[in-house]
């Protein structure tokens, strides 16, 4: 009884194809790109650095600090350049996605930033921002027990779906669309998790080990993105 | 990490002096100069232009909206540039600062001055309706020379451009649908280059260590030797002698892209 078909034909579990590749930003101490399908993250990083402004220093540990920006024509509608709330909340979100498996306890007083741009976007932006990110900061050299990996799964209707696209999140048949953006550590752990929608507790544990499933997909292009530095 | 040290500007300096530079390109040449159009799916048009690692992203969108008073049968084009943190360790989040600002003002007016754009053909209805054209610039790697690199992003990515579809009866823009109607443009490419002196030389498509030991510069815009544009930027003040050279030097450099840029857009 399937109530939702995919407009592209993928199955439920089926991640838009995917890239990454590292490097990209030749400035940073560590940049990436990130995509999922039409949805293209490149992130830098720059640091660790002397914190400005200097009131933020923390002199016990070092602090991570990301600002994600979704540029004027990544999306059909323009949007006015410049941060948001929207942006503002994503950066913070990304920030906590990132931070736990970051060892940066010993850069006291020292900032990484890490700059998120959306090339262009056809939903689940935060993931592939928190994916080309988490590559950047290991490009850059920045102590880690972990990758971190990140995919939305969507319920349309009655169905989940991992990867959301832009026409899936906008579903509104049946149940609706609820969109669940997941981040994980390599080994499993939950480092962000967002809600939109309606789901009930049974089904919400699927869509974790939905996330698991794809999560490990994720992590296999990331590590062979990393590898590639250098050859 | 901040500042070119003196020392390196003054051995820039010395090697301009006796026609060098630090990559071995003399002083009028150019880094290799890449063009790629249609790179955003959700734009109107869009290009990415690489000159050596200095690379930016400039997409087009259009809406509809009031003309301006002074010219109700136009359409209206706005230029914007953001200095994005990720492509160097100088720049910050935050309301454009003059840097972006700047370079936003030079290639709107590259792009105004040299009517580039047939903004008469961009309105629907007089007094009341006009297409309004955004140009949005992004810089991904600041490695000197932004300046050069938007201009030729903004030429690229108007001519990619398409204007999408309008319900006149709805009256509201059909985002992501569009029509197969190109941006009304004419036919000679207006060239935005800039010029800068170090000490008693002048150089084209500075590095970033370059471009910070740059003493003054003059951004041109011209079509086929017709100058359109022009501002001068930095406090150091240039002779007549020294002017004149620089409008010889554009002009010549001017062919040289446009050759390259007609035969990258192709």
């Amino acid at each position: 009884m399937k109530t939702f078909k995919r407009p592209d034909g993928r199955k439920p579990d089926e991640i838009r194809p995917m890239k990454a590749e590292v490097g990209v930003v030749p400035n940073a101490d560590g940049s990436a790109m990130f995509s999922f399908g039409d949805t293209v993250a490149i992130a830098a990083v720059y640091g660790p650095k002397k914190m400005h402004p200097q009131h933020l220093q923390n002199p016990k540990k070092g602090t991570l600090r990301c600002t994600y920006n979704m540029i004027s024509f990544s999306v059909t509608d323009r949007i006015r350049p410049g941060p948001s709330r929207r942006s503002t909340e994503i950066s913070k979100i990304t920030e906590w996605a990132l931070e736990p498996v970051l060892m940066i306890d010993n850069f006291k007083s020292k900032v990484v930033d890490v700059h998120i741009s959306i090339l262009q976007a056809n939903a689940s932006t935060r993931c592939a921002g928190i994916n080309a990110a988490i590559i950047a900061l290991a490009h850059a050299g920045i102590p880690m027990k972990n990758l971190v990996s990140s995919v939305s799964i969507g319920k349309l209707d009655k169905e989940l779906i991992v990867d959301v696209n832009k026409y899936e999140e906008d579903w509104k048949e049946g149940e609706g669309s609820t969109d669940i953006p997941i981040t994980m550590t390599a080994d499993g752990k939950i480092t962000h998790i967002q809600l939109d929608g309606k789901i009930k507790k049974e089904q919400l544990m699927e869509a974790v080990k939905m996330a698991r499933e794809a999560h490990k997909k994720i992590y296999d292009v990331q590590k062979k993105a990393l590898k590639e530095v250098g050859k | 990490m901040i500042e070119t040290p003196n020392l390196t500007g003054e051995r820039i300096k010395g090697y301009l002096e006796a026609g060098k530079r630090f990559d071995g390109r003399k002083p009028d040449e150019f880094r290799e100069v890449s063009i790629e159009t249609g790179v955003s799916k959700n734009a109107e048009g869009s290009a990415r232009v690489k000159i050596g690692k200095t690379e930016v992203l400039v997409g087009i969108k259009m809406n509809v909206s009031e003309p301006y008073p002074d010219s109700p049968d136009k359409g209206n084009l706005m230029v914007t540039a953001e200095l994005t943190p990720l492509s160097s360790p100088r720049f910050e989040n935050g309301p454009p600062r003059f840097n972006a600002i700047e370079l936003g003002r030079v290639i709107d007016r590259g792009i105004r001055e040299s009517k580039f754009i047939e903004l008469e053909k961009l309105c629907i209805k007089e007094g009341e309706k006009v297409w309004t054209v955004f140009v949005d610039i992004y810089s991904i790697n600041d490695d000197g020379n932004l300046l050069d690199a938007a201009g030729l992003g903004a030429i690229a990515a108007l001519k990619n451009a398409k204007i999408p579809k309008y319900d006149l009866k709805e009256e509201k823009v059909l985002y992501g649908e569009l029509s197969d109607k190109n941006m009304p443009l004419k036919k000679d490419i207006p060239i935005s280059l800039t010029v800068h002196k170090i000490g008693n030389s002048l150089m084209l498509d500075p590095t970033r260590e370059e471009e910070d030991v740059s003493e003054t510069r003059i951004t041109i815009g011209s079509s086929n030797g017709i100058i359109s544009s022009m501002q001068k930027g930095e406090a150091m003040s240039l002779s007549v002698e020294e002017f004149e050279k620089i409008l010889d030097l554009t002009e010549k450099a001017e062919r040289e892209i446009f050759k390259k840029v007609e035969k990258l857009l192709k």
